[in-house]
């Protein structure tokens, strides 16, 4: 399997953030290959093992085999193995290695790995032989490619990653400098970068004839359905004469949106717990990946308290996700899907749920009706139900209305329909510039029948996470917001890798 | 149900009593908000608060401190970890810039730096593991400063009595007490057992509680010797993934479930009298777990026959939940901490989330209140009683015997380290593939 230097990013810690995940047994690929490759291979590879004592370290058999001596590698012992021992010499020792002109002594860090990663049995596919890799020099190879920024050609890309392989060393003193403005390169944009070859390779569909209803396999037991929303001109918000309008719906005004398809139901704990658990499923995952970018996504540290609130997993929506925990679950999915995903915008969402219709709720006006589209106060028993189970609305979306209320990309702001009057938006995103207030949309379990209509704007606040006791307070979880979830759409477009990056990382979450 | 014996001194400590300790405390919150205008009249000098244990809790709850009404200071800060003291004040300064002095003579490293710390405050707050806090809750009585700790108080039974013998000589000194149990401060909760007090529900027959949840975080030695550049001594290692330490932690029955055993002694008014359960490891079983279980049932019975049925788990992909719920005589009531608070039956009803406040800041709103208006406040005991509630669980699903409350509370066994420093050893080490002992039932000895 190809990997990509994001995913090698992540192993070597340079972000440290991945440290958090749990660290199971020594990663032969990620941990054991680099260490090999640029410190031993030169030496003990097949062209010149017989100059130095006939040990060739390129494939486990080999090692295993040894040299002159029998004790190379000895899986399960590292104190007897030489290839642990030498490298513990002190620096002045004879026998030490790699030798003292060729880089050694290790590092202590590495030289644990070494150790470790015998004692827990050299695990070392069977297939796999190591290769001699040139040692990156930062200043000469590094540093001019960060500081052009991205197009990155795919000779930068093999740099990058080997510079990562050899453990990302970046000496202290040394400043990058931008090259005529260019901006130079963070984890995010390597992501988006990574992922938009993959996912315009990906994407079939030319036009909006071509859009059809498709069903996404995130693994073996979990997928969802996208529905295909044409583009379009709608009149979004309210007349000011709708009961209980409030004022933020106004003025309605014309908006022009471009195709898009839209998740049929609201993402289910089955979904959102592959992201929030990377290490669970592993095992059935291994191999899956469209791209290793999922693994170098930001994932969710884990949480305090139980997040569902005993309401319920499988089969049910998931909540209580910030909003910068939505944009980086759509993020995760693309990279695990090849499609590219993002939270609806307010504008996206209202016209979904619509539908064609210019009505309170995509049915009608008639309150008494709305047992049969949604789940809200008066029928949910107090809490959030199974996605799906209402009818859904003309174009074929469950739970727009009720259950939970769904996160949009839009920061809030009450006023924003003003500029658009008399006018026709074309693809509104209010995007927002601080992490509060964000736009949430339609209305939930725990809501009276004017809260669920299709022009409602809720506004996300501080008071959301109101009990999470520590400090920092979480950006992943909100532990006050039971009635929130959210769906996602893919635009027909495929917007460029700045746009994803953007798109992805939308939230302002940092306070 | 009526008497119940104060198993420490000994004295008979009536219902009566009992009502007089819990309600005052709701009493101080209640007034504190009521009548904003007494703060004029209040004692409104600068407070100077102290932080023992600096991690995210912490670090949350001296924020909580000095977002009170009224001028307090962060004036000194310990952490046995340097990195952690620096990342938590950081954090402290990032919310709290104006209100943050700690000189660095004012930062105290290493497993003694309590005490310098609490001799420069008026008020402490202490959030460290638990196991730690017997120590430091003493210390912080015996230099006669108000107190704010987490719960739990204790890992074990010696440390309960200690903090019990504690809270006494507080109360004498007249020292304000607020035990991090942040539910005694919650809106739908003080409402709920209101109600339920007032017989809504009539007489509790029967109760449930759950916090059925997943791993809240785990620190691998690995990754702990990777993050340090070196080995860790034993010591280290286990101050640093001290959740899965009994002498630090209590198991998670203790550092997490005590939330809902509390509550149903809240609503039973005691404690329980017997107990019996299982539990095990079942998937957190490898050398990064330590010696906790992660999963625990419990069958607590009190005074007046009741039981309460009690589960607690760390177990990914299964049902999930963190909930009280009680069966009377007249009806049902559900308390799902996190918003949802119902009574179903003779008086059914519905707690109105609108006007929710955060629990965290309302217990340091009233504690602060209580100091400043001189109320009494003291929620060590009733912190100290469902601690051992919850340590009483974990002895019941770590021998698999039916215990007696009272010989729980008097058990001798300690579970801390002789003496503490880094390079000293802790209470319980490795075996030779990396893993620790855990308890057997049927075989471990826990009274």
């Amino acid at each position: 399997m190809k990997k990509t230097f994001i995913f090698a990013l992540v192993g070597m810690g340079v972000f440290p953030g991945f440290l958090q995940s749990t660290h199971a047994a020594v990663d032969f690929i990620k941990e054991v290959k680099p260490i090999l490759e640029m410190h031993c291979l030169s030496c003990h590879g097949p062209k010149n093992a017989h100059e130095n004592g006939e040990l060739d370290l390129s494939t486990r058999a080999l090692a295993i085999k040894g040299g002159d001596h029998d004790n190379d590698l000895i899986p399960g012992d590292a104190e007897k193995s030489l290839i642990y021992k030498y490298t513990i010499f002190p620096a002045d020792h004879k026998k030490l290695m790699p030798p003292k002109d060729k880089g050694g002594p290790l590092p202590k860090a590495q030289t644990e790995i070494l150790r470790l990663w015998i004692a827990e049995g050299a695990a070392w596919p069977e297939n796999l032989t190591l290769v001699n890799v040139m040692k990156v020099d930062f200043v000469r190879d590094v540093k001019p490619i960060l500081e052009k920024g991205p197009p990155l050609s795919d000779e930068s890309i093999e740099i990058l990653k080997l510079w990562v392989d050899q453990g990302a060393v970046w000496p202290k003193e040394v400043k990058l400098g931008g090259v005529g403005g260019a901006p130079i390169l963070d984890k995010e944009s390597l992501i988006a970068i990574d992922l938009h070859k993959i996912i315009v390779a990906n994407s079939k569909e030319a036009a909006e004839a071509d859009m059809k209803k498709f069903t996404e396999t995130i693994d073996d037991r979990t997928s969802f359905v996208m529905v295909p929303i044409p583009g379009g001109e709608f009149l979004m918000g309210s007349p000011a004469s709708e009961t209980s309008r409030k004022p933020d719906e106004g003025p309605s005004h014309k908006v022009k949106l471009d195709p898009f398809w839209m998740g049929q139901h609201e993402i289910t704990w089955d979904e959102y717990e592959l992201f929030m658990y990377p290490g669970e499923r592993k095992k059935d995952d291994e191999g899956n990946y469209t791209s290793e970018s999922a693994d170098a996504v930001t994932r969710p540290t884990k949480p305090y308290v139980e997040m569902s609130f005993g309401m319920g997993k499988n089969g049910f929506p998931a909540i209580s996700m910030t909003q910068h925990g939505a944009n980086k679950y759509c993020e995760w999915l693309s990279a695990k899907t090849g499609h590219f995903y993002r939270l609806p915008t307010e504008a996206e969402w209202e016209y979904a749920c619509r539908a064609g219709t210019t009505t309170a709720y995509s049915f009608g006006d008639d309150v008494s009706q709305m047992g049969d589209y949604a789940w809200y106060e008066a029928n949910s028993d107090y809490k959030y139900q199974k996605v799906g189970k209402k009818k859904p609305n003309p174009w074929g979306l469950h739970d727009m209305h009720g259950n939970v209320t769904e996160w949009t990309l839009d920061g809030y702001d009450p006023d924003y329909y003003k500029q658009f009057e008399n006018t026709v938006a074309q693809n509104p995103w209010n995007k927002a510039t601080k992490p509060y207030p964000h736009v949430a949309r339609g209305g939930s379990w725990d809501d009276k029948p004017e809260k669920l209509r299709s022009s409602i704007r809720r506004a996300s606040s501080k008071e959301w996470k109101m009990q999470d006791p520590q400090l920092p307070k979480s950006i992943w979880y909100l532990t006050d917001a039971q009635f929130l979830g959210f769906r996602i759409v893919r635009p027909l477009k495929v917007p460029s890798p700045e746009e994803m990056k953007n798109y992805w990382n939308s939230g302002v979450e940092r306070e | 149900m009526n008497e119940m014996t104060n198993p420490l001194t000994g004295n008979k400590f009536t219902r009566r009593d009992f009502l007089k300790t819990t309600s005052t405390v709701a009493i101080g919150g209640a007034l504190a908000g009521a009548f904003p205008g007494r703060a004029l009249a209040r004692n409104d000098d600068t407070l100077k608060l102290a932080l023992v244990g600096c991690g995210g809790r912490g670090s949350g709850a001296a924020a909580q401190a000095l977002s009170t009404s009224g001028n307090v200071k962060l004036v000194a800060v310990a952490d046995a970890f340097g990195d952690r003291l620096e990342k938590g004040l950081q954090n402290i300064k990032k919310a709290h810039g104006d209100k943050v002095d700690v000189a660095p003579e004012r930062q105290f490293v290493g497993f003694d730096g309590y005490k310098d710390a609490i001799g420069l405050a008026d008020v402490v707050v202490l959030a460290t593991p638990p196991g730690f806090r017997p120590i430091h809750f003493e210390e912080a009585v015996r230099q006669g400063k108000h107190i704010f700790m987490e719960k739990p108080v204790a890992v074990d039974a010696p440390g309960v009595r200690r903090v019990l013998a504690a809270a006494e000589e507080a109360k004498k000194k007249n020292l304000k007490v607020g035990v991090g149990l942040q539910r005694h401060h919650q809106k739908g909760y003080i409402e709920t057992l209101q109600r339920i007090h007032d017989g809504e529900i009539g007489d509790v027959v029967a109760m449930r509680c759950y916090w059925n949840g997943s791993t809240p975080w785990v620190r691998t030695r690995a990754e702990e010797e990777q993050k340090a550049g070196r080995k860790l001594t034993e010591m280290e290692y286990q101050m640093r993934n001290w959740y899965y330490f009994n002498w630090l932690c209590g198991d998670h029955i203790n550092e997490q479930h005590i939330h809902n055993l509390d509550v149903i002694n809240w609503i039973k008014k005691g404690y329980p009298v017997r107990a019996q359960g299982m539990g095990g490891r079942e998937v957190r079983t490898g050398p990064d777990y330590g010696e906790i279980f992660d999963h625990h049932f419990v069958e607590f019975e009190y005074a007046d026959g009741s039981r309460l049925s009690s589960q607690c788990r760390h177990i990914e992909g299964c049902w999930n939940k963190v909930s009280e719920h009680a069966v009377g005589t007249k009806g049902t009531v559900d308390l799902d901490g996190g918003g949802r608070w119902q009574i179903k039956g003779a008086n059914p009803w519905k707690f109105d989330n609108e006007n929710q406040r955060d629990p965290y800041q309302q217990e340091h709103d009233d504690l602060f209140a209580a100091i400043r208006d001189d109320l009494p406040y003291n929620e060590a005991e009733n912190g100290a009683m469902s601690t051992m509630t919850a340590i009483f669980g974990r002895m019941a699903t770590y021998s698999g015997k039916m215990l007696e409350w009272d010989d729980a509370l008097n058990s001798k066994i300690d579970l801390m380290p002789k003496s503490f420093a880094f390079d000293a050893v802790p209470p319980v080490l490795p075996g030779e593939n990396g893993i620790y002992p855990a308890a057997v039932p049927g075989k471990s000895i826990m009274v």
